[in-house]
């Protein structure tokens, strides 16, 4: 048996519709991001990610999946779960957003009132974050990106492809569109 | 800079070995956890940021391993002194072995060294005996992930039961 030298992985764990999905259904490409709150890399490919998908508006759909990596981020596992707590009522997007906009801001007395400013219960998140409500799914995604291949934050995958080039725009332009037409 | 024909490949008894490992330095070795899989993860240097992200991402899955009852042990050709400030500085809980006396000797007899006299970052996971069931190479450049190591491990929980629970 040879050695392999490099191996391209794939997406393990198809697209569902529990999954966390911005932009439309029937878009031709999914980028899949598995990304870490606290992960300076996450936070600069955040607004090129954004503007993908303004400018690619009916081809692209993002997913975005958990994985903390928690003994450098100690404050990510708790963004994470704060997110699916948001998830939970229908805000997960804004709070994803606010939290991408605040990574200077995740400690648990500002992450507090970034919930207030999305509009939901700091108190009642706080309550269910604290009891771990939702690290199952935290979990899930995080051991779902492991068993792909994520091999660090962000890792993306492009229908169903580790991305292993750049997070600038005209990187991801040149995926996606090459993505869309194969 | 490395040979990648010159891996250790399946089916080969590991070579044993102990060396100095973090947290206090005492001499480990895989022999040391017959009867559980071991993952033995060559990397080139300590600091370096591919094998910081390589190490943060095999300590975040430490959960994961241990539902196999697999056994993770980093190992490179920095000293042990060295390991020990970077395991603290990336939260490393798992065994960072020092292959520095003689210097990169446990690379040579896995055929994980590099003509540059750093380790080749590589994948070695031995079943509960001690024989390599399978090894990977990586582009020095590149994390590998850990998606190869948890089909070895599916594999090896399928034929011998090494799940936990």
């Amino acid at each position: 048996m040879s050695t392999p030298l490099q191996v391209t992985a794939r997406l393990r764990d198809p697209v569902t519709t529990e999954d966390h999905i911005r932009g439309p259904a029937d878009a031709a490409v999914t980028v899949v991001e598995y990304g870490d709150f606290q992960c300076q890399f996450c936070g600069a490919a955040y607004p090129n990610l954004h503007e993908l998908l303004r400018q690619r508006a009916d081809t692209v759909r993002l997913v975005y999946r958990y994985f903390p990596i928690a003994n450098v981020h100690p404050y990510a596992e708790r963004a994470a779960e704060t997110a699916e707590a948001a998830g939970v009522r229908g805000r997960f997007w804004e709070m994803h957003d606010w939290l991408y906009e605040h990574q200077d801001q995740l400690d648990p007395v500002h992450l507090s009132l970034g919930v207030e400013q999305v509009g939901l219960p700091p108190d009642e998140l706080n309550a269910e974050v604290e009891n771990h409500a939702h690290a199952d799914r935290v979990r899930r995604d995080f051991v779902g990106g492991i068993r792909s291949g994520v091999n660090g934050t962000p890792t993306l995958f492009v229908n169903g492809v580790r991305h292993d080039g750049g997070y600038d725009l005209p990187d991801l332009l040149t995926a996606v569109d090459a993505a869309a037409n194969p | 800079m490395s040979d990648p024909n010159g891996l250790i490949q399946p089916g080969r008894t590991a070579p044993g070995f102990a060396v100095p490992a973090t947290p206090d330095g005492a001499l480990l070795g895989p022999e040391q956890f017959r009867g559980r899989p071991v993952v033995l993860a060559f990397y080139p240097a300590d600091w370096s940021p591919v094998c910081g992200d390589q190490m943060s991402l095999y300590q975040s899955a430490a959960p994961v391993f241990a539902q196999y009852r697999a056994v993770v042990l980093g190992i490179s050709v920095d000293g042990i002194w060295s390991h020990r400030a970077f395991a603290e500085s990336r939260g490393i809980e798992f065994p960072l072995l020092a292959d520095f006396e003689p210097k990169g000797e446990v690379a040579r007899s896995y055929g994980a060294y590099m003509s540059n006299g750093e380790a080749a970052r590589a994948l070695v996971v031995l079943d509960p005996t001690g024989t390599v069931t399978w090894s990977y190479l990586s582009p020095p450049d590149v994390n590998p992930g850990a998606d190869g190591i948890f089909d070895a491990l599916d594999r090896l929980a399928a034929d011998r039961k090494v799940m936990a629970g």
